[in-house]
């Protein structure tokens, strides 16, 4: 809630001028009843037509001015809201973007959307409504029971008699109520999980015909939903109509004592007719104030989401300060580099750490080539995230150029590098965009990249050309379209650095080499790190660097990895022919 | 509050999808009628309080110590008698509309679900699984919830505004005039709000569905997006969406911002009315205080249903827009039945034939053209080719996932399309790249598709496929429950698991596209004996990238550019330098 505070802080005044507006409009609208109440009781007894007229015409000024001022506020309130909101959002999206590698993972891809999505849609309508409903509601309560109380005090207090009760209500409510909806939501998610399990499994369920087992098993999980719904439903149905009970009974118990009161000579009935219009006042007020408190809980846990990721704001790694530049070393330099992913530590059973690399090093001369080679999930990507910084190293040190990664500024670093990640990203945007990507490259250089990449005849073939339009994710381009436009981006900056995690393996061999000629050839400068699964897409390289679990079992060149490293001469044997092998 | 309905959305065919929706609501006629029944009552009495409150304070008039307090005890009984039944009606309305509500949810679900699984999956080809899930789950959530709450205040609305007309009438007929003046105002601004403010808020709703997209595909290319330093652009891109958000936020709110004070405002305007002309009248003798009360009482409640109209139309078109969204995914063509007198495929041999075959997934661009091709029963068959080519559609073919243009698939003979489409599934095994595992045990993942396994016969399977000896790793062995993505095993197991569930899967014919390409070289090596087990006396079609994979098969397939280039052995096309020499010796260069 702090969150949404801070934000409306920097509108204070024109809150506080909205608000103003708001209090006098909900003022007008207790005088209404007042003048009624007036009219009733004093003027009607004198039969003085031209006074009757007059209140009437009082009222209904009254009235026109109330609308007035009640639609300039919450005018004001929803401008309020689009500011509060928009600069949230726009704090919201520019931390997200600069989140450092694990403090992405740890907060994880569908919950920072949902945060950007629901949870900042919750907060808006909340900062508009609190603005109105939170000044009106509690304005119209605490006025209704002022004016109730000066109309006829005992009256009053019968009707407040009724205060604690309702209270009741509400805690009982958001107490047993709001647990309930917990349970549909997990059974909500539980159904949709089925569901998504069944679309990407389709051509397993069908292959073994499961068909009606699976819509058997949706069905249970259907009727699970709808049966802890309808109880939830059935908790929250109750409010309102007992605060109404609760509130009648109140009324009823008015007329009774009013009555004795108007039979004592204490007050004319006149009072109850303008105080059954007060209470009709204060029954929209306490039932607005419950629909606020339960507004309140909803906005101020999306407050609360989004406040997590604000927070992350001044996190970003520090640069180092004091790193000399070593002019003696290789280009890229890994010294002893040893990392664990930081949210394992905290979720691993037991106290070891568990590294995802370990004791690393090897050094890559400027124009040089390395290839990683090794099974899945054995690292090598880790080493790009700690080359890129998106991780800090947890021992050891990365150089390049023979500076600390962690003495670069961020952006400095990675401009050295076009790079193309594992399951990387095409943007709904042109080929142009796509592949330019916010540098200032001019298009001859971008069909150069293009057609290293092997895939400017495909960008020609599109009358469009450079300026095709890519849909979202892509889906208007096949798996190889795809990897090929986004080694083009990696191309066409002309980094020093170019690095290709995986990004072949949807080329078939001849592609693939002629992507690697190009390289050769149109790139000498640069100094390339590419991982791969395809011996063959390695063994040209300068150096290998062969990983298994986390660690270098062999390194350097084809060649001298055939004669040493075993475990390379068995991927060489089991991909590269000549022994017998059964496996697909 | 101005209604705020997050989606409105205008549906295009309102009559059929409304007709349609009907016949969902019919099944619960009974159900219905009790609710009408039920509303009617509730609301009834709601009207009765204002005129027992009228006639008690009728019995307080006049001078001190003249209160007649037997009526007005009178009064004051059948008022809360009155409000506690109302309370109870009121309560069961609701359940009762909820689970109305519910129950056609469920059942729509429960269609959709059915339906999907006797889609083709051509469908799911072409569908994006989040837009099926959201038709699942939002679209069908906003139509429950229109039929819970919508039908119920349609009702009481109705209801309450005839009633309290009549009663108005009932308790004068001349001040009625007042109210006979506003009515016409107030539909006539109604009407003209929503005019007014549904196409800025369908305006709005499309802001935030482009704003939603672009944060989500920003967040989901974060890393890209960082490693070119290209976030001060991004941001930038956004604060565009954004404010295009925000504005047209305003500009909705802007307009909603007036519909709840103008309602307050006709309420006071008549509140100034009655209060005026019930002066007049009460002088004139012709009302007493009594009838002033009950009558300002009611003419209060007016305002009430004017206002709910407007939001609930909102909602019910939202409502006929989801249903729209959903009824089409329930008219989608199904997958072909099978054909009339089609037998039980019950014992292959495995001999697999494939004629003519020409396919396409859309008519503009063929795939497959006049493929032939013949594997007899226990032969080893490779399809190698550049992506896209079509192996995996042949696959598609072999497994009826599609049907072929023109040409015949026959199996031991005999065309597939004679045999029902369950049993003809059940002759092929098969192992795809894309590892499926659900959210389940691993003795179940193992298991699927084979209820009748016993204990023993999963183990020997993981045996076969070395990852038996990983399970019992785990804390749970078999009954480790795997998470919804596989995320506490890695691809690798995921691939073997789904190799064991073939291996328990004693078929025929197996088909492997790149069944071994996120298991790593070692335990790829590891289980080869296994593969060779698995792959014994089957018809094996086999997709590999990898050409050291398929050296030894029967016959390579070549696909590129819809044809089958080249058929043969590793020897035969090595030694006829095409199409699969050039591919075998990129390797090398």
């Amino acid at each position: 809630m702090k969150c949404i505070l801070r934000y409306m802080g920097a509108y204070r005044w024109r809150i506080a001028w909205g608000v103003t507006v708001k209090f006098f409009a909900s003022m007008g609208e207790l005088f209404i009843p007042f003048l009624l109440e007036y009219m009733l009781d004093y003027i009607v007894p004198h039969k003085d037509m031209k006074r009757v007229l007059l209140f009437g015409g009082i009222m209904v000024i009254s009235a026109i001015l109330v609308r007035i001022t009640n639609i300039y506020a919450n005018q004001c309130a929803s401008s309020v809201a689009r500011d509060c909101t928009r600069n949230l959002r726009h704090d919201l999206f520019s931390v997200t973007m600069n989140l450092t590698g694990s403090q992405f993972d740890n907060t994880t891809l569908p919950s920072l959307i949902s945060r950007m999505t629901a949870d900042s849609y919750n907060v808006q309508n909340f900062i508009g409504m609190i603005q109105r409903m939170g000044i009106r509601a509690p304005i119209l309560l605490v006025g209704g029971v002022f004016m109730a109380m000066l109309l006829d005090w005992h009256l009053a207090v019968v009707l407040l008699c009724m205060v604690p009760l309702m209270a009741c209500i509400v805690i009982f409510v958001s107490k047993h109520g709001i647990p309930l909806y917990y349970t549909v939501q997990e059974n909500v998610d539980n159904l949709t999980r089925i569901l998504r399990e069944n679309i990407t499994g389709i051509r397993v369920v069908k292959a073994l015909s499961r068909e009606d087992y699976e819509s058997a098993r949706y069905d249970k999980a259907n009727e699970k939903l709808t049966r802890s719904d309808l109880r939830a439903g059935a908790a929250m149905a109750l409010p309102n109509p007992l605060m109404n009970l609760f509130l009648n009974i109140g009324l009823v118990l008015v007329i009774v004592y009013g009555a004795s009161r108007v039979d004592s000579g204490a007050m004319k009935p006149g009072v109850i007719i303008t105080f059954l219009v007060y209470f009709n006042i204060i029954l929209g007020a306490v039932l607005g104030i419950n629909r606020i408190f339960i507004m309140y809980t909803k906005a101020g846990a999306s407050a609360n989401r989004i406040d997590q990721v604000l927070m992350l704001r001044d996190s970003r790694p520090e640069i180092l300060t004091d790193a000399k530049k070593d002019t003696k070393v290789p280009f890229i330099r890994f010294e002893n580099v040893s990392f664990s992913y930081p949210y394992l530590q905290d979720s691993a059973e037991s106290n070891d750490r568990e590294y995802a690399i370990s004791h690393i090093s090897f050094d890559i001369e400027r124009g040089e080539s390395l290839g990683i080679i090794g099974s899945t999930g054995c690292g090598k990507t880790t080493l790009i995230n700690l080359l890129m910084r998106f991780y800090d190293a947890t021992e050891g040190r990365i150089l390049v150029d023979g500076i600390d990664v962690r003495a670069y500024e961020l952006s400095e670093l990675r401009k050295k590098v076009g790079v193309v990640f594992q399951n990387d990203t095409i943007f709904a945007d042109s080929l142009r965009e796509n592949v330019a990507f916010g540098r200032d490259i001019s298009d001859e250089e971008l069909r150069a990249a293009l057609a290293d990449a092997n895939i400017l005849s495909f960008v020609d073939s599109h009358e469009e050309g450079l300026s095709y339009m890519a849909t979202k994710a892509g889906a208007n381009l096949s798996g190889g379209e795809k990897q090929r436009v986004m080694i083009a981006r990696a191309l066409a900056g002309n980094s020093e650095i170019l690095i290709l995690d995986d990004s072949s393996s949807a080329l078939d061999y001849k592609t693939d080499a002629s992507l690697r000629k190009a390289i050769r050839e149109h790139h000498p400068d640069a100094t390339s790190i590419t991982i791969a699964q395809r011996i063959s897409s390695v063994r040209t390289m300068t150096k290998i660097l062969v990983m298994e679990a986390g660690e270098a079992v062999g390194y350097g060149s084809h060649e001298e990895l055939m004669q040493s490293c075993d475990i390379y001469k068995d991927i060489y044997q089991s991909q590269m022919g000549g022994a017998d092998n059964a496996s697909a | 509050m101005p209604p705020l309905s997050a989606k409105t959305e205008k549906p295009k065919d309102t009559k059929g999808t409304f007709k349609r929706l009907m016949a969902y609501l019919g099944r619960y006629k009974l159900g219905l009628f009790a609710g009408l029944v039920l509303s009617l009552l509730a609301n009834l009495l709601a009207l009765l309080g204002p005129k027992f409150a009228g006639s008690a304070i009728s019995a307080m008039e006049g001078e001190a110590h003249a209160v007649n307090f037997k009526l007005v005890y009178r009064y004051a009984i059948m008022m809360l008698v009155l409000y506690i039944v109302s309370c109870i009606v009121n309560y069961l309305l609701s359940l009762l509309m909820m689970k109305i509500g519910r129950s056609i949810g469920r059942k729509l679900r429960s269609d959709v679900m059915s339906k999907l699984m006797r889609l083709p999956v051509g469908y799911f080809d072409t569908h994006q699984t989040g837009d099926i899930i959201s038709r699942v789950s939002y679209d069908i959530d906003v139509i429950t919830n229109s039929f819970s709450t919508d039908i119920t205040q349609i009702m009481s609305s109705v209801i309450t505004v005839v009633g309290a007309f009549a009663l108005m009438l009932y308790v004068s007929a001349p001040m009625v005039i007042v109210v006979v003046v506003m009515i016409p105002l107030y539909i006539m601004y109604t009407r003209y709000m929503m005019r007014k403010t549904r196409p800025l808020m369908s305006r709005r709703s499309a802001m935030y569905g482009t704003l939603n997209g672009f944060s989500e595909e920003m967040f989901s290319g974060q890393k890209t997006i960082q490693a070119y330093a290209h976030e001060q652009k991004s941001t930038d891109d956004f604060d565009v969406h954004n404010n295009n958000a925000c504005d047209a936020f305003y500009k909705a709110d802007y307009q909603a911002a007036r519909i709840g004070p103008t309602v307050s405002f006709f309420t006071n305007i008549s509140l100034a009315l009655s209060a005026t002309v019930g002066s007049v009248f009460y002088m004139k003798e012709i009302l007493d205080l009594g009838q002033i009360t009950s009558f300002i009482l009611y003419s209060r409640k007016f305002s009430g249903p004017i206002n709910e109209v407007a939001n609930i139309s909102n909602e019910i078109l939202s409502a006929l827009a989801a249903a729209e969204r959903v009824f089409r995914l329930l008219d989608e063509k199904e997958e072909v039945a099978d054909l009339e007198g089609a037998t039980v495929l019950d014992h292959v041999d495995g001999n697999v034939e494939l004629k003519n075959i020409h396919f396409s997934y859309v008519p503009e661009k063929p795939i497959l053209t006049n493929v032939n091709l013949k594997a007899d029963a226990g032969k080893l068959i490779a399809i190698v080719g550049p992506t896209g080519a079509g192996k995996t559609t042949i696959i598609n073919l072999l497994m009826r996932f599609y049907d072929p243009v023109s040409g015949e698939i026959c199996i031991d003979g005999n065309e597939h399309r004679n045999y029902t489409m369950e049993s003809l599934r059940k002759a092929y095994a098969m192992v795809l790249q894309d590892t499926w595992v659900f959210h389940g045990t691993i003795y179940d993942n193992i298991a699927y598709g084979r209820s009748d396994a016993t204990r023993e016969d999963v183990i020997a399977a993981a045996k076969a496929a070395h990852i038996h000896k990983y399970i019992m790793c785990l804390a749970n062995g078999y009954e480790t429950v795997i998470t919804e993505d596989g995320g506490n095993i890695s691809k690798g197991q995921k691939q073997l698991l789904t190799i064991a569930r073939a291996m328990l899967y004693n078929s025929k014919m197996l088909i492997l596209d790149e069944a071994t390409s996120n298991v790593d070289t070692r335990t790829e090596r590891q289980i080869q004996s296994a593969m060779r087990a698995l792959m014994k006396d089957k018809t094996c079609f086999v997709i590999a990238h990898r050409l050291s994979t398929i050296q030894h098969a029967d016959r390579i397939l070549v696909i590129g550019g819809g044809n089958i280039d080249e058929q043969g052995t590793h020897e035969e096309l090595m030694a006829k330098k095409g199409a699969y020499y050039k591919l075998y010796m990129s390797q090398w260069e």
